[in-house]
Order: C-alpha cells, then sequence, then structure tokens
C-alpha cells in the first residue's frame, strides 16, 4: 500500500509483503532488502501492498495516521454522547460508571478486548482479505466482494466509487479498503454471535444507561434530541482526532444515512442487555419519571388536557396492574414480561382515558361538547366545563403548524458535515471537489433565500407544545372541570358516557407478525385519528405504535368481559 | 408526508425536492432557493441510477430560480452556469445552449456570441461524437448571431450610401461579406436536418438573395416545403410562395405553392391572394377550387369580421349567379354549411351589429345571404331595409340585385 518503486526486475508496481516485513514483487517474485519501516507512505492506489497488522499498535505513519480499531471509534462516539447527555443534565456517573461498564463488559462478551484474543486471529482474517487466490477455498466466510457491491438501502458512497466497480473479480485483489485496522473484518464477521456494534447501537446503549439510573428521558426523546442534534450521532465521525483516519469500509460502519427508529433501538436495547448478562435493572417505582403516573400527567399537560384526568389515568393504571413494579422493571433475558415502552404506554392510556370518558365515535364527543358549552354559555362559576370542541380546536390548530414546521425542517435538513468522506484515496479529488460546489451552491442560494438559518440549534426542551394558563384567550384547559361528562352514581365518580367500543377484538400475535393490531386510518374515527396523531407528533412515532398499546390495555382492562362476551359485536357496556 | 417517521437521506431529498416544485410554481422564488440550498447535497451521493440525477435538477431549478428572483442578477446566473458546465460533461453542449438563450434573451449579444464560439470548440473524447445535434444547434446558432452582424453591417452601408469615407465602407464592407460566409455555411447545415427551421431559412434565404443567388433559395425552399422527412410546416409553404412572388414567377407557380397551404391551413390568411388568383383563372377547375378555399375560410371564426374575404365571396358568387353557370358548385359548397352558417354569420343580432360597426361588411355579406338564404332571411331584410332607409346607393342597388335573382336561392336550397 505504501511502496510505489517499480521492480528492478520487472518494473511493475504490484508489491506484496513476506513475513519477513520485506517487499517482494508479485509478478517477478523478486526481494528486495525494503521493508516497511523505510518506505514512503503516501498512498497510492495502483500499489496493491496489504500491511498486516501484528497486532500492536504502530504508532505515527508518516500520512500522521496511526492504527485504530473500529471499536475504539464507537468508544469515543460513547463517549461523546454521554457528554453531550450531562449537559443536558444526566447525572455525570452515568459516563463514567455506568455507561463505561456497561460498554466494557460488552466488549469483553464479545471478545473484542479485555480479554486473551489470539493475535494470529486477526493476522489470519486479514490475510485472506488480501490474498488473490484464498478467498475463493474459504467458503465460509462471505464473500467481501457481496459486501462492496450491495448498498444497504441508499445507492451510496460505494457505488460511487470507481473502486467499488473495479472489485469485478476478487482476484484482481484490489486492498479491501479501511482506514480502521478491523475495519473489513467488522462487517464481516458473523452477526449473530457477537452482537456486532452498530450507530444505532449506540442510543440503544445510551437508553440503557438512562434506565438503569431512571432518568428522567424518555426513548422518544432522547431519539428527539437526536434529530434535533443536542446528541452527537450523525456526522459523530467527525470528532475523531487527526489520526484516526476514516475511509473504504469504515464509511458503511460510521456513516448514517437515517434516523433511527424507536422499534430498532428499543429492541436491540433488550438484546443488548440479554447479551450482557445484565441482572435486574433498578426498581421503576411510582415516584419515578418513567412511572405512567408521572408520564401521564407530563403528557396531559402537553397535550393540553383537563389535569382532572389524572385521576382516570391513574385509575386505569392501578386497574391493569401496569403501574406495578415488577411489570415496569426490566429483567433482561426474561422472556415472558411484555417489554414496556414507558412513553407509548403513558400516551396510550390517556388515549383509552379519553375513550372512556368521551367515547370518540365521532359523535358523542360532540355532544357532550355542545351540552358544556351551553352549560358555560350560561355560567362560569366554579371554572368552566371542558369543551371537547374547543380543545379540539386550539390543539388541531396547534399541532397543524407544529407538523408543518417539522416537516419543513425534516425537508430541509442538512445531512453531511465540512469533514468531507471518501471511500478511498482514489475518489477523494473527486468528493472534495463536489464538497467544495456544494458548498458555492450553498452560498449563492442560501443569500436568495427567506429564511435565515439558524446556526444554533433550538435550545432543547422537554415540553413541545406550551399552554399557558395566563392565556386570556382561554386556549389553556388544564384547570378546566370534567364535570360535563361525569355523574355520581353510588358516591362514585363515574363517566356519563355508558358505551365503549374496542380498537380490536382480537390481538394478533405480536411473534409472529410483530404488532398487536394493525392501525387503518380509514376504519377508525376521525376523532380517535387525531388523538393518536397528536401523540404520535409528540413522541415522533407512528400511530400504529400507540394504537397496539391502547389494544393492549383495553384487553387487559376488559379481560373478563371479553372472555364472556367474545360472540357478540364490539360494543360493551360497564 | 407528515407521517413518515422513517427518514433517511434520499428520502428526505425527495420531500425537499418536492417542496421545492410546490414553491417554483407558486412563484415563491425565495422558499424555493431555500430549499434548494438543502437539496444541492444530493450533489455528493451517486445516483447513477435515476433518470434525471440531481445534478440536471439542480441545474434546471436553479437557472429558473435564478433568472426570476428579484436579487438575482446577470452576473449571479452567469457564475451559476459556469458551474453546472462542469457538473456534468455529458450535458455540457445542452448546458451551453442554453446559456446561449439567456444570454440572448438579457440582450447580451456579444457574450452570447463568445460562448456560442467557445462551445464550438469544446472537445470530449467520444462525448464530442454523442453530442453531436447539440454541437450542430451551436453551430446553427452562431450562424444565425453572424446573419445578425451580416444585417447592421448591410444596414450601415445602406445607409452611408453615397458616403465620402470610402475606407470606412470597405472595412465594413469587409466584414460584411466574411459574416455572410460564416453565416451561410453554418445555416445551411442545420437546414440539411430533418426539423423545423423557419428562423434559419428565412435567414439563409435572406442571404443568398442578397448575393443573387437564387437557384440556390429556390432549391432551399423547395426542400424545405416538399421533402416528405421534414414534418409538415405551413411557414415552409408560406416562405416559398413569398419568394416565389418575389422573383415573379408564374400564376401557375404561385398557385401551386399555396395548394397545399390550403389542404394544411384552411384558415391561413394568404388564402384570400390564393382565391383572388383562383378566380382570374382561365381553368374551370381552378376557378372550382377558388370557391373552396373562401367557403372553407370563413368556416373561422377569425374572418366572420374580414371585410376583404366576404367581399372575395361576395364577388364570385355574384359572377356565378349572373352568369347562371355553374351554381352547382354553390349548391355543393353549400350544402354542408346551410345547418351552421344561418346561425354562424346571419344571425339577426350579428345584421344589427354588422350594421352599425362596418358598413361595408354588412353589404358584402348582405349579398351572400341574399343569395345563399333568400331575399327574405333575417340577415338580408335587416341590412337592406337599414341601408335603403340611409338611402345608400349600393344597398338599393344590393336590394334590386336579389330580388332579381330571388329563383336562385330555391335552386340552391333545394
Amino acid at each position: 500500500r505504501d511502496f510505489n518503486e517499480r521492480c528492478a526486475q520487472c518494473s511493475e508496481v504490484n508489491w506484496g509483503l513476506t513475513d519477513g516485513g520485506r517487499f517482494y514483487c508479485r509478478s517477478c517474485h523478486n526481494v528486495t532488502e525494503r521493508t516497511r519501516e523505510v518506505v514512503n507512505t503516501d498512498f497510492i492506489t495502483n500499489s496493491r501492498v496489504q500491511t498486516i497488522s501484528k497486532g500492536s499498535r504502530k504508532q505515527e505513519k508518516n500520512d500522521g495516521g496511526s492504527e485504530w480499531y473500529v471499536c475504539e471509534g464507537f468508544q469515543l462516539i460513547l463517549k461523546k454522547q454521554a457528554e453531550a447527555l450531562e449537559a443536558l443534565g444526566v447525572c455525570p456517573h452515568m459516563k463514567d460508571e455506568i455507561l463505561c461498564n456497561f460498554w466494557r463488559c460488552y466488549l469483553q462478551k464479545s471478545k473484542q478486548a479485555y480479554c486473551n484474543r489470539p493475535a494470529g486471529e486477526t493476522v489470519k482474517a486479514l490475510s485472506v482479505c488480501e490474498s488473490s487466490t484464498d478467498v475463493d477455498s474459504d467458503p465460509e466466510r462471505p464473500s467481501l466482494l457481496h459486501l462492496l457491491s450491495v448498498s444497504e438501502s441508499e445507492g451510496d458512497l460505494l457505488t460511487d466509487c470507481s473502486f467499488a466497480s473495479s472489485m469485478s473479480k476478487v482476484s484482481e485483489s484490489t486492498s479491501v479498503y479501511s482506514g480502521s485496522v478491523d475495519g473489513s473484518l467488522y462487517l464481516v464477521k458473523n452477526q449473530k454471535e457477537k452482537l456486532r456494534m452498530t450507530m444505532p447501537m449506540t442510543l440503544s446503549f445510551c437508553y440503557m444507561a438512562l434506565l438503569w439510573l431512571r432518568e428522567p428521558i424518555t426513548l422518544s426523546e432522547l431519539l428527539r434530541f437526536v434529530v434535533e442534534g443536542h446528541i452527537p450521532y450523525l456526522n459523530v465521525f467527525q470528532h475523531f482526532p487527526e489520526k484516526m483516519k476514516l475511509c473504504g469500509l469504515d464509511l458503511k460502519i460510521f456513516c448514517v444515512e437515517s434516523w433511527p427508529v424507536y422499534e430498532e433501538v428499543f429492541n436491540k436495547m433488550h438484546e443488548l442487555a440479554a447479551f450482557l448478562e445484565l441482572p435486574r435493572f433498578p426498581d421503576i417505582t411510582d415516584s419515578c419519571f418513567l412511572h405512567p403516573d408521572m408520564l401521564c400527567m407530563k403528557y396531559l399537560m402537553e397535550a393540553n388536557l383537563p389535569d382532572e384526568l389524572h385521576d382516570w389515568t391513574c385509575r386505569v393504571v392501578k386497574k391493569i396492574g401496569i403501574g406495578e413494579v415488577d411489570f415496569l422493571t426490566l429483567t433482561p433475558g426474561n422472556k415472558s414480561t411484555r417489554k414496556v415502552k414507558y412513553d407509548v404506554l403513558a400516551a396510550a392510556v390517556i388515549v383509552v382515558v379519553l375513550k372512556l370518558l368521551f367515547l370518540l365515535d365521532d359523535h358523542y364527543e360532540w355532544l357532550l361538547s355542545d351540552s358544556a358549552e351551553e352549560r358555560n354559555k350560561k355560567t362560569t362559576e366554579g371554572g368552566p366545563y371542558f369543551e371537547f370542541k374547543k380543545w379540539y380546536e386550539v390543539v388541531k390548530h396547534s399541532l397543524d403548524v407544529e407538523q408543518k414546521k417539522l416537516d419543513e425542517e425534516r425537508a430541509k435538513y442538512l445531512w453531511r458535515c465540512e469533514k468531507p468522506l471518501f471511500y478511498s484515496v482514489k475518489n477523494k479529488s473527486k468528493v472534495l471537489k463536489r464538497r467544495q460546489m456544494v458548498v458555492n451552491l450553498q452560498n449563492q442560494f442560501g443569500k436568495l433565500s427567506d429564511s435565515v438559518r439558524r446556526a444554533e440549534k433550538p435550545n432543547p426542551s422537554s415540553f413541545q407544545l406550551n399552554w399557558s394558563a395566563e392565556n386570556t384567550d382561554g386556549s389553556c384547559f388544564h384547570g378546566h372541570s370534567l364535570k360535563g361528562v361525569l355523574q355520581e352514581k353510588c358516591g362514585l365518580l363515574t363517566a356519563m358516557n355508558p358505551d365503549y367500543w374496542l380498537c380490536t377484538v382480537k390481538l394478533c400475535n405480536e411473534k409472529l407478525c410483530g404488532h398487536l393490531a394493525h392501525y387503518r386510518e380509514v376504519d377508525f374515527p376521525q376523532t380517535y385519528h387525531f388523538v393518536l396523531r397528536l401523540f404520535s407528533f409528540l413522541l415522533r412515532i407512528q400511530p400504529s405504535y400507540i394504537h397496539d398499546e391502547v389494544c393492549m390495555i383495553e384487553h387487559k382492562l376488559f379481560n373478563k368481559k371479553l372472555y364472556k362476551k367474545l360472540k357478540y359485536n364490539t360494543v360493551l357496556r360497564r | 408526508s407528515s407521517h413518515e417517521h422513517k427518514l433517511n437521506f434520499k428520502k428526505s431529498k425527495e420531500v425537499c425536492l418536492s417542496y421545492i416544485q410546490d414553491a417554483m410554481l407558486q412563484k415563491q422564488w425565495q422558499r424555493a432557493a431555500d430549499f434548494l440550498t438543502s437539496y444541492v447535497e444530493s450533489l455528493e451521493k451517486d445516483y447513477s441510477r435515476e433518470h434525471i440525477g440531481p445534478s440536471e435538477m439542480i441545474w434546471r431549478i436553479g437557472s429558473e430560480i435564478l433568472w426570476h428572483h428579484s436579487h438575482s442578477s446577470m452576473k449571479e446566473f452567469n457564475y451559476f452556469i459556469e458551474q453546472m458546465k462542469t457538473l456534468g460533461v455529458k450535458r455540457y453542449l445542452k448546458v451551453c445552449l442554453e446559456h446561449v438563450f439567456h444570454l440572448l434573451c438579457n440582450g447580451q449579444i456579444d457574450e452570447a456570441y463568445q460562448n456560442l464560439s467557445l462551445a464550438e470548440s469544446w472537445r470530449f473524447g467520444e462525448q464530442t461524437a454523442i453530442q453531436d445535434k447539440e454541437m450542430k444547434l451551436i453551430q446553427a446558432y452562431r450562424g444565425l448571431l453572424d446573419y445578425y452582424s451580416w444585417s447592421k453591417q448591410k444596414n450601415i452601408l445602406l445607409e452611408h450610401g453615397k458616403c465620402v469615407d470610402g475606407f470606412a465602407d470597405l472595412s465594413v464592407e469587409q466584414e460584411m461579406h466574411s459574416s455572410f460566409r460564416k453565416a451561410a455555411v453554418n445555416l445551411k447545415e442545420i437546414i440539411k436536418i430533418p426539423g423545423v427551421w423557419d428562423l434559419f431559412v428565412k435567414c439563409y434565404v435572406d442571404l443568398l438573395e442578397f448575393y443573387g443567388d437564387h437557384n440556390e433559395a429556390r432549391q432551399v425552399l423547395n426542400e424545405y416545403a416538399y421533402n416528405s422527412k421534414f414534418p409538415a410546416n405551413p411557414n415552409a409553404h408560406v416562405y416559398l410562395y413569398q419568394f416565389l412572388k418575389r422573383q415573379g414567377e408564374s400564376k401557375k407557380s404561385l398557385i401551386s405553392a399555396l395548394k397545399i397551404l390550403h389542404d394544411i391551413v384552411p384558415s391561413h390568411e394568404l388564402m384570400i391572394d390564393f382565391n383572388t388568383m383562383l378566380q382570374k383563372s382561365k381553368k374551370r377547375r381552378k376557378r372550382r377550387l377558388g370557391l373552396e378555399v373562401i367557403f372553407a375560410a370563413l368556416d373561422y371564426a377569425g374572418w366572420k369580421e374580414n371585410v376583404k374575404a366576404w367581399s372575395c365571396l361576395a364577388k364570385q358568387v355574384k359572377q356565378i349567379v349572373i352568369s347562371e353557370k355553374h351554381l352547382d358548385w354553390i349548391k355543393q359548397e353549400w350544402n354542408s354549411r346551410k345547418d351552421w352558417w344561418p346561425a354562424f354569420h346571419f344571425s339577426r343580432y350579428l345584421a344589427k351589429r354588422n350594421w352599425q360597426e362596418n358598413k361595408s361588411l354588412s353589404y358584402e355579406k348582405a349579398l351572400v345571404a341574399g343569395i345563399l338564404l333568400g331575399k327574405d332571411c333575417k340577415y338580408f331584410k335587416y341590412v337592406s331595409h337599414q341601408g335603403c332607409k340611409a338611402q345608400v346607393k349600393r344597398f338599393r342597388m344590393l336590394k334590386k340585385f336579389v330580388n332579381r335573382h330571388s329563383p336562385v336561392y330555391l335552386r340552391i336550397s333545394g
């Protein structure tokens, strides 16, 4: 890789390394006296020398780079993420004690460090990569060619590079290129065994640590902070030190071109917890932020719903036992308990409560609202009654505005950063030229655009929608009373609404199709869809996830009735 | 969509693009520029599998925005286009050509010429052969600009017709001839290729005529009009006709030049000339055709108030009626029109309006109406009554004429 002199015998530039560390010409097998240390280490693409790692780090190659392993990269990323979380207010020992220990445990269990690993293993792997004839003889190893030519989702940097196109025959043996020592190996390794580290998994680590510490950040909030840029994720590699050169297959590992998905991060976290053989996590009690009672309060505020609804959410939580410590606390490896999505669960509870009180069948809730309006016109003594219609109008308006803003922000999102990425030296100049052109164009059109691009990210906030009771226009509903929809029966306050409709009569088998139910907007009342949409926006997840949880809660709530009345239609009377 | 939560680079750029397109359709140039600033990142990704790649998108969108945006200048535009030229070698000549068009629209003829010359000298391996068509267009437009220079120089010379300063004239004259040569070469080339080259043909013929090469001009025009490889083009026939007329050709060749034009565009303005020539012809067939031509022209709404056209028809109809020969011609033409011409041309409302606005028009139309629809038809009755009331002589003559020949109507309509 580093040697570009012509062979004295055949004038080719086609070098390999002998075991003794000397260069030999592959064309004519002429062995030179030159050894690696002496050689000029400029990257020249037509030379085909591949350096072999001898298991120990070689510092300070002449191009300013040194050897580094992929897991070092991830370690750096986790460190940066933890620091960012600390800046957001997470307690400081998350980084040094919790996350760090999780990481070390992971490295140990996946045999990347802190264990006895034969250096020979690495050597063998790499020599397989480089040698021209050996690859085909080892049928178990997935083909590197396959790796390079298949781009996962988007046609990306790999196909862009002429490098990939020249990999038509592995026997050409262009070197499998990566800035890190084990980049190529990393992607080839059997994923199932060792739970290979990926960028989304860094967030799983973070979330796991946060959960362990019972910090008041839900997974949906964490992911939102990531998208808003408060937690390094997208182009975090630009914070790698100069010595850690990123190129080739490293790009496939460290560059993300899609936002992390809730389900993916969530599931990986549980896999990870089991893999690390962690014990039962610290208890989630009713004084924890993640407890449904607490989260419901937060979401009720954000959704601009009356505080009085909180009693009802607590009642539902208690009735179906989802406030129990054992239900909420994570025990890794326990396959029988359902994994708890705290945020989605709380939102679903609120939806169920709204259904209980307002039915949400596109009819009854408006009737109730009309009578509340009548009453409010006559008197507001003792505080106004909650009018569903007014609430709907106010919240819908804000939601539409915010959703529109969000959609536009997503469309305007800038994915690239100043540090350019190139697959190999061969396309470095092309990449740099393109980058320069992009910057020029951005300058030119940026001047003509109407919005001032915020140089600073907006301050991270836990609440996305804010409603203040000080607003005199009556747009804050926190203090409104539910008396209009309640009645007293036998000394107890119950809902005036006698009916309830189930989202689904039969739950799907989650293990088979991944969901408890299948949500289609057209099948359900519009008000119900609106409520789902509201929480979908707040949590940045698909409405169907919330719908799933609603189904689950309903089935727990109406368990007995369902057993008895499964044959009959879905409208139940309580 | 607002519910798309799984967002990746490609999807987000697609969405970005649709925002740009919306903004452009609503002429919100600032907003379009804003989104374009994000979209340009697509250049850093490979889209070689897509039909239209981001670089082409950016070129087209960026051009539109810079052209229309109030804060943009020609300088900005030029800077942008120069960058676009480096972006896609497969599109290089196209970008150059469109740039030239923009410069011409902005009145920068010299810059346009420079760009064309520069583009002409471009070579890039096999791309040069692949982009052959664009190259020909570039040469053609340069030829056009050469023609333009020639024209200017010619006008200078004509103005200074009897000027004292012989030297100045001489250099202008030399330049003029040089422009001619350059223009002729390129214009000749482009019109060989089947296509619609109206402007180039006109200019080339103009040059040829000036230098007296009428044969070549005739050949060019014939090719342009009659070569079946070329798309049907009414203008080709018009140019040929005008040339033949200038050359003082016989009526016969003029008529044959206009025949096809009548077939393609029966409502063409030259149909009046055509009819006039045909009416005067000694050949019966030609006169018959003349009648057909004028009726066909008046089928079109644009001719409704054309006095000349009506007078042509009136003249021919009158002539036929007086001679009492070939009434069947009128019958044939009227057959397919008798159901709708009355409402179309001869309603009472039109009678009033025509009388108010244009007496001559109403006179000609009344004559035709009187013959075709009889003296009792609304139009004729109204106009002749008005005309006689106003004591205008010709209307009285008209009335007499129609009354005298009223049996004709019966024979036509029967």
